[in-house]
């Protein structure tokens, strides 16, 4: 089996990895480059555990081949954080206890950040419906609708 | 598995016409990774068509249609203002696929090629009267969507054939299209039945329709029985009636998990009357 060279940047960082032409975006960003916040759940789609960015664009990493990042800016989990400093999602998911197991928890926090960056200001509706791929069997989304909403008014004030 | 990334559409139709085993296109790929993960389908050949020049593009038609890239999202489809004014129910039935994740990739023709009687952006292709460009080693022809499916999982295209465009008709004035389904929730599932309505009006009298339906039968259906029952008329109840009766005459489901022969029935008259509603009122102009 040739594997295939692949070039892209990932949280603003070149990165270089080679790829079997099966393997997932999931399956090279945690067997290659080591960035194991991305999760597998379903591996079909359905959950959003592995949800990143690509070129900005919200997408499952299941369901993108790693071969199909050649050249692509890559967003995950381990890109929220400055350094030490907590994302406000990430704080706020922490003081409302907007998980339980957290396995779901990357997913949705790269899934929310996606929505805040167009929707500063999302009802409680577009919230549920922005997220609804995004499967958490814990919490009954209540609490991380409330962490969005706190995160997205912090961030609206810090503007 | 060779992963081709051909620079054309003649190119990927070489690769895909020269390959001994089995091959899959590749664009968004919300069901080939699916498949190739279920170990449903293992490739020989994977040939990714998003090198291919315009395949993200929605460009005007010389005519005043679009023509539609391959690899043009759901999410890219929502954000674009023009193309959702004029045609809303090709948009909406393509926005109730899958979650958020899978609206930034997942393409019309993949929907279309998956062969699903279900999918939810077909119904408001064949209602809207698009086309898809076929391109193969013998050059490019056009042809309309609802020739494509041919069963569940099954679709006509032949061996070195692929899709290379969606082509909408232009507009015009005073058209309106609307695409609903029924699901037991509120998003994120299957369709139990959808029902697409597209027409034109002229002084609130309509001038032509198509009515399709999915769901209902091995591959969605263009329904012009459905479509006779209101041409001519202002949608009043007596051709609502009529519309309702030709679509559940046409519908002929099977009764499975998601719903029964019967209720199924009865669920096509209800979205044809609701969707043509829609519809009419968006050609007028009055929709809310």
């Amino acid at each position: 089996m040739t594997k295939i060279h692949v070039s892209a940047t990932v949280n603003g960082e070149a990165v270089e990895f080679l790829a079997d032409p099966r393997e997932s975006l999931l399956d090279c960003l945690r067997d290659h480059l080591g960035l194991t916040g991305s999760k597998e759940g379903c591996g079909t789609g359905d959950c959003g555990a592995c949800s990143v960015q690509v070129d900005g664009t919200l997408v499952c990493s299941c369901l993108v081949l790693g071969a199909e990042a050649q050249g692509k800016q890559i967003q995950t989990v381990e890109g929220l954080a400055q350094g030490s400093a907590l994302h406000p999602l990430q704080r706020k998911f922490i003081e409302h206890a907007a998980l339980q197991c957290g396995f779901c928890t990357p997913g949705i926090l790269v899934a929310a950040k996606a929505l805040l960056e167009q929707n500063p200001d999302p009802t409680d509706e577009e919230v549920r419906f922005w997220l609804a791929g995004n499967l958490c069997r814990c919490t009954g989304y209540d609490k991380i609708v409330r962490a969005v909403q706190d995160a997205a008014a912090e961030m609206r004030e810090a503007v | 598995m060779n992963f081709h990334r051909p620079p054309t559409f003649a190119d990927a139709s070489r690769i895909a016409a020269a390959a001994s085993g089995l091959t899959r296109f590749l664009a968004g790929g919300t069901d080939v990774l699916v498949q190739l993960r279920a170990g449903m389908v293992t490739p020989e050949d994977l040939i990714d068509v998003k090198q291919i020049p315009g395949v993200f593009d929605v460009v005007r038609t010389a005519d005043g249609g679009w023509r539609i890239g391959v690899a043009v999202s759901g999410m890219d489809l929502r954000r674009h203002e023009d193309l959702r004014a004029e045609w809303p129910g090709v948009v909406e039935g393509m926005n109730l696929v899958g979650s958020t994740q899978v609206q930034g990739r997942a393409t019309l023709v993949g929907n279309l090629c998956n062969g699903s009687p279900a999918a939810d952006s077909v119904p408001g292709l064949v209602a809207a009267g698009a086309m898809v460009e076929v391109t193969n080693a013998a050059g490019v022809r056009v042809v309309p969507v609802e020739t494509i499916p041919a069963g569940p999982g099954k679709t006509t295209l032949q061996k070195g054939d692929v899709i290379s465009a969606v082509i909408l008709p232009p507009r015009g004035e005073k058209g309106g299209d609307a695409y609903l389904r029924f699901i037991p929730r509120t998003e994120m599932d299957i369709a139990v039945v959808g029902c697409a309505v597209s027409l034109t009006v002229e002084a609130d009298v309509i001038r032509a329709a198509r009515v399709a339906l999915g769901a209902v039968a091995p591959t969605v259906l263009l329904v012009e029985e459905a479509a006779a029952a209101i041409i001519g008329t202002t949608l009043d109840d007596a051709a609502l009636a009529a519309l309702g009766k030709a679509a559940e005459g046409a519908a002929k489901p099977i009764t499975d998990r998601r719903g029964t022969k019967e209720f199924r029935i009865e669920l096509a008259g209800v979205l044809a009357r609701r969707a043509a509603k829609i519809a009419y009122d968006r050609a007028k102009g009055t929709a809310k």
